[in-house]
Order: C-alpha cells, then sequence, then structure tokens
C-alpha cells in the first residue's frame, strides 16, 4: 500500500526511486552541447601538431567543458552499460563482475581523463 | 532451487520470436552506438593522457589517429556520437510523453538514421574541404 507520503517521494519497498533514470537524462541533456563541442574539437584538431592541441586544450573555456564531457559522459557510460548488463547477463556472478568491471572502466577513464586535462591546463 | 518452477512456467517469447521492426532495430542500435562509444571515450582519454605526456607520446596518438585504420575509427565514431544523440533526442521527447504515436515513431526512426549518416557525412565533407586532406 501506498501512503500519500510514500507517493510524493516516489519510492518503493527498495527505498530507492527514479534517480539514475534522472541521472541518465540530466547527463544526456548535458552530453548533446558537449558532445558537438567534442566534433568540433576533433574535426578542427585532425593533423594538428603537439603545440596546437595542447594550446588549445589549456584554454580555460575548453579545458571546463572537456572536464564537463568526461564527468557528464563517464556517468552517462557507467548507468548506460549496467541498463545492457542487466538486461542480457543473466548468471548473477557474471553479471556482478561485469557491472564492477563497468564501474572501475567509467571510473578510471574519468579519472585519467581528468588528471589529463588538469596536467594540459594547469600543469607544466 | 527454482529449476523446476522455471521449466514448467509458461515463458514470453524472446526476442528471436518476433518479426524485426525497424523500431526495434533503433532501440538495439541506440545500446550498440552507446556501448561503442564506451569504446570511444577510452580512446578520447588515450589521446588525453598522451597530449599531457608530451610530444614523443601524442606524435604516437596522432600517427594512430591519421592512419587509415584511426581515420575509419573517428568516422565510426563521430557517426555513433550523432546517431546516439539524435536517439537520445528522440528518448527525450519520449519522456515528455509527446511522440509515442505509431506515425511518429517510424518517422523519428527514420529521422535518426537518415540525419545521422547525412551529418556525419557533412561534416567531414565540410572538415575535409575546409582543412584539406592533410
Amino acid at each position: 500500500m501506498a501512503t500519500p507520503l510514500k507517493r510524493a517521494r516516489g519510492l518503493g519497498a527498495a527505498h530507492a526511486g527514479t534517480e539514475t533514470f534522472w541521472r541518465q537524462r540530466v547527463t544526456a541533456i548535458a552530453n548533446i552541447p558537449l558532445v558537438i563541442f567534442l566534433i568540433l574539437s576533433i574535426l578542427c584538431h585532425i593533423g594538428a601538431s603537439y603545440a596546437e592541441v595542447k594550446a588549445y586544450l589549456a584554454q580555460p573555456i575548453v579545458a571546463v567543458l572537456m572536464l564537463a564531457l568526461i564527468i557528464s559522459s563517464a556517468i552517462h557510460i557507467r548507468i548506460g552499460l549496467k541498463e545492457i548488463i542487466d538486461d542480457y547477463v543473466h548468471s548473477e556472478g557474471c553479471k556482478i563482475v561485469a557491472i564492477i568491471a563497468t564501474t572501475f572502466f567509467a571510473g578510471i577513464v574519468g579519472i585519467a581523463s581528468t588528471l589529463a586535462i588538469l596536467k594540459i591546463a594547469i600543469g607544466s | 532451487m527454482s529449476n523446476k518452477l522455471e521449466a514448467e512456467r509458461p515463458l514470453s517469447p524472446h526476442l528471436q520470436i518476433y518479426r524485426p521492426m525497424l523500431t526495434m532495430m533503433m532501440s538495439i542500435a541506440h545500446r550498440i552506438s552507446g556501448a561503442s562509444l564506451a569504446v570511444g571515450f577510452a580512446l578520447l582519454t588515450w589521446w588525453l593522457v598522451a597530449i599531457s605526456m608530451g610530444p614523443e607520446a601524442y606524435a604516437c596518438v596522432a600517427g594512430f589517429f591519421g592512419s587509415l585504420i584511426g581515420r575509419a575509427l573517428l568516422f565510426a565514431f563521430t557517426w555513433a556520437l550523432i546517431h546516439h544523440m539524435l536517439g537520445g533526442i528522440r528518448h527525450l521527447i519520449w519522456d515528455t510523453g509527446a511522440g509515442l504515436d505509431r506515425t511518429s515513431i517510424e518517422v523519428f526512426a527514420w529521422a535518426t538514421i537518415i540525419g545521422s549518416i547525412i551529418l556525419t557525412i557533412l561534416i567531414w565533407v565540410v572538415d575535409y574541404t575546409i582543412m584539406g586532406a592533410s
């Protein structure tokens, strides 16, 4: 039975609600302009020299957008891959291993990219 | 524990039972493009880390992306990005409750396929025209 308070909170017996659904939507919306920025960044720097690419990424606006893209994408990828695993990997053991691997992947790739951007923008 | 129950219970038909339909293919394509973009994300990381490491590491990455395989990967990456983005916008529209009728979902499906192919080819043609084939 759902009390009015329960219904208002949107939480059932699991004590968790639609956070993941919302997080996926919010990161999706953020990713629309950020991905357009990424595509333009890629297209403008094919065959570019090291100095050109580094100077481009070191600009504050570019670094901020790149960081936003990385964080938003890492979260979005983690949720999306978990959804695929939830649907198609049926053995409990494999599912847990796959989800943990996915989480580590998104985490490591996200952290490494973040560190790289910070180093380019701030360091040396 | 529940093996016996599972065997006797009527099971709902699985994927291979249904006739392939465009909207179903688009759902699968959205997942495939999404999973591929996870790989693309790793490539982006490689590019960024190499730039942060210095000219030698960057030369290695630039050499890879300048090769035929690298360029094909970049083309596929941009297509996956655009396809997944258009497919995602479709989902965001559906989240509002709009566009769920039979005509709209077909139109959205075709718009995603044709739109993503045209946009991808267009940006690369424009890019090669402006930047040259260097």
